[in-house]
């Protein structure tokens, strides 16, 4: 089904932890081979679309062609402070706490 | 004919039986088979019984009750509800209680449905199976030893052996048609933007859709009525009225022409094959006029999807990081707020989940995006102008829900392999059209008869339609029984 010409590059373990690094999961090394041969066997068969001619479509991002439906601008009443944090890990009075962030996102 | 939902309704409000003696029996059922089938994650007995109470006593008062009044109704768990949990049937929404009601859980008790469990899905809806989901494998009441498909399994699996009136699914590439075909009932996704998503948990915006799983055409039809129609909860919910398809269903459908894909026809177990050559059958005594359709697209349908739905939920699982709502990691190695949310994810998301948002992430990022992401939604044109040229020339595109009855558990270990169990399914929602599953005999050749199901697709707001056709079909197809378990 593939024309192998499609075939896409090889993904390599750096690829595979990049990736990882983006979608904020921490894959652990044990798990990085099992992952880059499964992705890389799905992204193969993806390829196939590589075959299709496309030139001049306009991307269908949606079904519907619907845009910009906007709603009437009145406030509604909002959900009750406490419902909103019961389902929170870790709270400190009417706030969510988190580690600290100044220094984060760095990895 | 199987006793179905507008039977129990009726006997309910005809005072032959009360909406008690229905909750009790269904909840009888449930502590019977649950444990051997994991069909729900939970139950809700006792809200369910005083639901079932007040009902009665309405009904004795005399007071007018509403179009579902008793039926007890399963909810797929990945539909809010404020009673009880939504996991998503994942351990990061282990304990995650829902501060709000889905606008579905709403329109269905409104109208007097009683909600008496939620279902397992293969986790986040991502699966054909229901083997990955995080609260053990849910199990065919045809043979226990196959899977029910999925990702609507649990569902599936309350209606066929008869735990609940009628349950709630959602589909993103066959999740309600293709579990319901391998449990022989019926399974209906409506057209996109018809039901509004508010309170299901997004997996794939833009594919997303809720529908009835049920005992008959009639009760999903049913279903259907009382949950389509815009939504200010959701912009992407259609804002043109929904035509009355209860009233009509009974009607003999007008003069229609059946398409048939060529594509359609390659691979199929022959019972498959069997169960579509006896419909076309049908439908040619019906006066129906049959034509052969091209759908040449249906093959790369397949690669489509894995590019739109997974780029879709990497996006919408984001939210998923240990912060408002969900697992968070207890490790002390989470020293800054990446490791915090990195490692969260990573415990409580299963292999399967995480496969697709690395699939998702990466054909989304940069030097990839044009290959794969924008090109997929060419395709994605490319797949809608195929079914508008086949429905210039048919009313409904007739084919199988899936290439076969229900596999082995354990059986399928290769993802790409489970992927390929929705050729037939996921240009639906990639075109944004509607389909429906219905039971269309048995595979003999297994150790116990295996349900097949044939598939009816039409095209967007085609519903009236569709179901009368559908009706149709089920009059003369009759009852199929229920399974042993």
């Amino acid at each position: 089904m593939n024309d192998p010409n499609n075939q896409p590059a090889p993904l390599t373990i750096d690829d595979v932890r990049h990736v990882a690094k983006l979608a904020r999961l921490a894959v652990p090394q044990e798990r990085l081979a099992a992952l880059q041969h499964d992705l890389q066997a799905i992204l193969g068969h993806i390829a196939q679309l590589q075959s299709v001619n496309t030139d001049g479509l306009e991307p269908m991002a949606h079904p519907l062609t619907l845009t910009n439906r906007l709603g009437d601008d009145v406030p509604q009443p909002s959900m009750p402070i406490a419902d909103l944090l019961r389902n929170a890990p870790a709270v400190q009075g009417d706030f969510l706490a988190v580690p600290k962030v100044l220094g984060g996102e760095s990895s | 004919m199987n006793i179905d939902l507008v039977q129990v309704r009726d006997d309910i409000r005809t005072r032959k039986t009360t909406a008690r003696a229905t909750v009790d029996q269904t909840l009888a059922r449930i502590a019977h088979s649950n444990s051997q089938l994991n069909a729900y994650h939970e139950v809700f007995d006792d809200q369910a019984r005083a639901d079932a109470d007040r009902i009665d006593l309405e009904i004795a008062a005399g007071k007018s009750v509403g179009v579902l009044a008793g039926v007890p109704i399963a909810i797929k768990d990945n539909i809010v509800t404020r009673i009880g949990h939504t996991t998503c049937s994942s351990r990061i929404l282990e304990n995650y209680r829902s501060p709000f009601d889905a606008t579905v859980i709403n329109r269905l008790t409104q109208a007097g449905a009683i909600i008496v469990g939620k279902t397992n899905l293969d986790e986040f809806a991502m699966g054909s199976s229901c083997e990955k989901c995080a609260w053990g494998v849910v199990r065919n009441p045809w043979d226990i030893n196959r899977v029910p498909g999925g990702s609507s399994g649990g569902s599936a699996v309350a209606v066929a052996a008869n735990l609940c009136a009628a349950a709630l699914g959602s589909d993103t590439g066959g999740s309600i048609r293709q579990p319901a075909a391998l449990c022989g009932v019926v399974g209906f996704k409506p057209t996109y933007g018809r039901i509004s998503r508010y309170g299901l948990v997004a997996f794939g915006s833009s594919l997303d859709q809720i529908g009835p799983i049920t005992h008959s055409v009639r009760d999903a039809a049913l279903l259907y009525q009382c949950m389509a129609g815009d939504d200010p909860h959701d912009s992407t919910c259609a804002p043109r009225a929904v035509e009355d398809v209860v009233t009509t269903l009974e009607e003999t459908p007008r003069a229609f022409r059946v398409g048939l894909p060529v594509q359609y026809r390659k691979g199929n177990s022959p019972s498959v094959d069997a169960a579509v050559a006896r419909a076309v059958e049908f439908f040619k005594a019906m006066g129906a006029t049959i034509v052969d359709v091209d759908l040449p697209l249906t093959d790369v349908g397949i690669s489509t999807y894995y590019v739109i739905a997974p780029a879709e939920a990497s996006s919408n699982l984001a939210r998923f990081d240990g912060i408002r709502y969900g697992h968070r990691t207890k490790s002390t190695a989470a020293k800054d707020l990446f490791d915090l949310y990195a490692q969260s994810r990573a415990e409580g998301f299963g292999p399967e989940v995480q496969r697709r948002i690395m699939l998702g992430t990466y054909v989304l990022s940069a030097g990839y995006y044009d290959a794969y992401y924008r090109r997929a939604l060419q395709i994605r044109r490319l797949i809608k102008q195929e079914f508008d040229t086949a429905f210039a020339k048919c009313d409904v595109i007739l084919g199988p829900t899936s290439p076969t009855a229900a596999f082995s558990i354990g059986g399928m270990t290769d993802p790409l392999a489970m992927y390929m169990c929705d050729v037939y399914t996921v240009n639906t929602n990639i075109a944004g059209i509607c389909g429906i599953s219905l039971p269309a005999g048995f595979d003999e050749t297994s150790q116990m008869p295996l349900p097949v199901g044939i598939q009816l697709q039409a095209q967007a707001f085609a519903e009236p339609m569709l179901l009368k056709v559908a009706r149709a079909y089920e009059r003369v197809q009759g009852g199929r029984g229920y399974p042993t378990v």
